[in-house]
């Protein structure tokens, strides 16, 4: 099966190269060639996207590949591989078409071993792509964190059964790796660095966050739910065993973006969120607080919505050296409680227009070493007049705990 | 060589028939014809002149397409009609072939096919010679420079792209599948290129059937006579929400600017952006009422920078008309106190 795709490629390639219009990718003659091109063009490795079948496999040589327009893949289970992530390089910076650099629309899907680089929106976006699978990827921009850059580095969305890892996403003007209104998902093993948000989860349910590296981004990892969205109402994620350090980039979303709310300085942000696990995480040198809980601050119309981060179950996490600059409107309220924040702030907003006072859940089950401080704001517009800290910690019964995440492709 | 047989072979064709029918294999096949010219929807080689049955057509408000003349005709199979919508397109049958040919003036650019085939819509486009002879099947796409003046006498020069097929799909997508999109019995409802109502005309014919005593009709985008409402409504829905709907492609954005939705924050008053990086413009909501400037809607339909500029397919240039459109109803919403 690899080889004929391979002869199928290769012959059209000798097609594509006869000039643009005249191409046939149905036809190919496979005695024309039998082994992987040496080299691709841009106008070939989308001729094969789309003429690629079923269970097919598209190979990218080692090189750079210049693309002027975006690539997309519509066809399921299909593989695209490419030399090694410092091997095969996909050079968007000449790009002047689409919104993303790669879009992939299809199921069962594998990308694996190459780097998207200066793509002018999103890197890779997948959309209604159940059981993908993102893999040995690079997702970058090349000038570093800059307002221009586009806002997602790998971005499914509206998926079931999502993986992603051993992937580096840097310079991300968003989140580096953005899982949005999907199910299922498990994002490990990877580097998220010098994005505005590292890892973002968000508007999904039942996701698993570890071993990844999470560093130099304004916030590290998100776990956020928004209104207004077609999927509301994230719950089940589980954010275990990273490496949580020096998110003190300055906050470059352009504004507008919800990110850009984030301070720089803050390692794990949970908002709007419920059943959120924290554990076993190393977090470091974060400027503006380790951990941050917090309720959704703009007004919204959407009935469906509930703002409050609840039912937040947080232990055995190292915690070294944060909340001591605290950036944003956490600044202001930091300078009114003696300028530093502790590990771990909750904004102890409980409340919303409409709707009376409720319990958070929140179980702090760390040693005392651990620094908590409720901000005591009851309920947002932000007022200072309202701050009412508290170091007392909830005391709230943890339930069941959640499972681990099994993907049906990841045995 | 094997292309130059069947571009004779063709041509020999078309110059010995008498009347060019639509041939129904080419259109029902699998595989896509590799010319135009074989579907046998027009009696010319250059696809000026439509084979019997096939029907010139044109929309109360089209897509705007980098200011090209858009030829649109239909062909429905002989004993076969359309059944009759109110807010969908209309339900064509199998064998129906939607045709569009992207133009400048007498240069023919592109002609896309859209066929209803035994399971379900395609999308296939064509790209003309140079010689204007034949339309070649064009799966990747094709970007052609088209020089200043050519599209406007005040356009400059600018890279006009022919979609791939993958892109035809984005646009095209509803749910699962592909669909039409300017079809919509609101749309068509009008005096067509042949002088009398589309509609009346097309059931005269035998095309549609089922039609109900009232049909509705959308209102002209650049109609002053309608209401900045109505018309901004109707631009959007011919330009954006293709995308910009429940089961479109821009679905997860949650912004919905379909003509039938009624809830102003679906259609952007007051709605946060979910993805659009720097397409916000520094803006902080979709639609600021009363301030175009502050609006994110405003400052996408203004670019033609990639990763800004809306619709992300389909332009390279800005329309200035629609964006004008939109800035003025922007600016007379009542701003929030």
């Amino acid at each position: 099966m690899l080889r004929h795709v391979l002869v199928a490629g290769a012959a059209i390639a000798g097609l594509v190269a006869c000039g643009p219009g005249e191409q046939n990718v149905d036809a190919g003659d496979p005695l024309a060639a039998d082994a992987t091109p040496q080299t691709m063009d841009a106008a070939t490795l989308q001729a094969l996207l789309i003429s690629v079948e079923e269970g097919g496999v598209v190979e990218l040589p080692e090189g750079t590949i210049e693309l002027v327009d975006g690539l997309s893949l519509d066809v399921n289970s299909v593989t695209l591989r490419g030399a090694g992530q410092d091997k095969t390089i996909l050079d968007f910076s000449g790009q002047s078409g689409a919104g993303e650099g790669l879009l992939i629309t299809s199921d069962d899907v594998i990308v694996e071993g190459f780097t998207m680089r200066d793509t002018k929106g999103d890197g890779i976006k997948s959309k209604g792509a159940d059981r993908i699978t993102y893999r040995d990827l690079t997702v970058e921009w090349s000038g570093g964190p800059d307002e221009s850059n586009g806002a997602y580095g790998v971005y499914p969305v509206e998926s079931s059964d999502v993986l992603v890892e051993r992937v580096t996403v840097r310079g991300a003007s968003d989140a580096g790796i953005y899982v949005g209104q999907s199910d299922n998902i498990i994002v490990r093993d990877s580097l998220a660095e010098f994005n505005v948000a590292g890892i973002e989860i968000e508007n999904s349910t039942r996701a698993d966050v570890y071993n990844n590296t999470v560093t130099n981004n304004t916030g590290g990892v998100l776990v956020f739910d928004l209104p207004d969205l077609p999927k509301i109402g994230g719950h089940s994620t589980r954010v275990f065993g990273n490496q949580i350090f020096d998110n003190n980039t300055r906050n470059f979303a352009p504004p507008g973006n919800i990110v850009a709310s984030v301070p720089s300085g803050t390692g794990i942000i949970v908002q709007a969120n419920e059943r959120v696990e924290i554990f076993d995480n190393t977090l470091t040198d974060n400027r503006t607080a380790h951990i941050l809980l917090v309720a959704y601050a703009p007004e919204f119309t959407d009935e469906r919505y509930n703002p409050l981060p609840r039912d937040i179950y947080i232990t055995q996490n190292v915690y070294e050296n944060g909340g001591y600059e605290p950036q944003g409107d956490l600044k202001m309220l930091a300078m009114l409680m003696g300028g530093d924040l502790p590990d771990i702030v909750s904004d102890g907003v409980n409340a919303w227009p409409g709707h009376e006072p409720v319990d958070l859940g929140l179980v702090i089950d760390e040693p005392e070493t651990v620094s908590y401080v409720s901000l005591g704001l009851g309920a947002y517009p932000l007022d200072p007049k309202n701050l009412s800290p508290t170091d007392q910690r909830p005391v709230s019964a943890l339930g069941e705990r959640l499972p681990t995440v099994e993907l049906s492709h990841d045995k | 060589m094997k292309h130059v047989l069947l571009l004779i072979l063709s041509v020999a064709l078309v110059s010995c028939a008498k009347a060019v029918r639509p041939d129904m294999s080419a259109i029902l096949n699998d595989t896509p014809a590799a010319n135009l010219s074989e579907y046998g929807l027009f009696e010319d080689a250059g696809a000026r002149q439509p084979s019997q049955g096939v029907v010139k057509y044109d929309l109360i408000n089209p897509l705007f397409s980098d200011h090209a003349d858009k030829h649109r005709f239909l062909f429905v199979p002989d004993g076969h009609s359309a059944v009759y919508r109110e807010d969908d397109v209309l339900d064509f049958p199998v064998g129906t072939v939607l045709v569009k040919t992207f133009a400048y003036d007498e240069r023919y650019l592109e002609t896309r096919l859209l066929i209803h085939k035994r399971d379900g819509w395609e999308a296939l486009p064509y790209i003309w010679n140079e010689t204007q002879t034949e339309a070649h099947y064009a799966p990747i796409g094709k970007r052609i420079e088209i020089a200043a003046g050519v599209a406007g006498s005040d356009v400059p020069a600018f890279t006009y792209a022919v979609p791939n097929k993958n892109q035809c799909k984005t646009c095209h997508q509803n749910g699962d599948e592909v669909h039409p999109i300017g079809p919509k019995v609101r749309n068509l409802n009008h005096q067509g290129p042949h002088g009398v109502n589309q509609i009346s005309d097309w059931a005269e014919r035998g095309l549609l059937t089922q039609l109900p005593e009232q049909v509705p009709v959308m209102a002209r985008a650049f109609d002053p006579s309608e209401t900045i409402d109505a018309q901004a409504r109707a631009y959007l829905d011919i330009n954006c929400a293709h995308c910009h709907k429940a089961a479109g492609s821009a679905s997860n954005s949650g912004l919905w600017l379909d003509w039938e939705i009624s809830d102003p924050v679906k259609w952007g008053v007051g709605k946060h952006p979910t993805a659009a990086g720097r397409g916000s413009g520094d803006a902080l909501v979709v639609i600021e009422p009363g301030k175009p400037l502050a609006s994110i809607m405003s400052f996408r339909v203004g670019s033609n920078e990639p990763g800004i500029a809306m619709p992300e397919l389909g332009r390279a240039l800005v329309h200035a008309e629609g964006a004008a459109l939109i800035d003025a109803w922007i600016a007379q919403m009542d701003a929030v106190p």
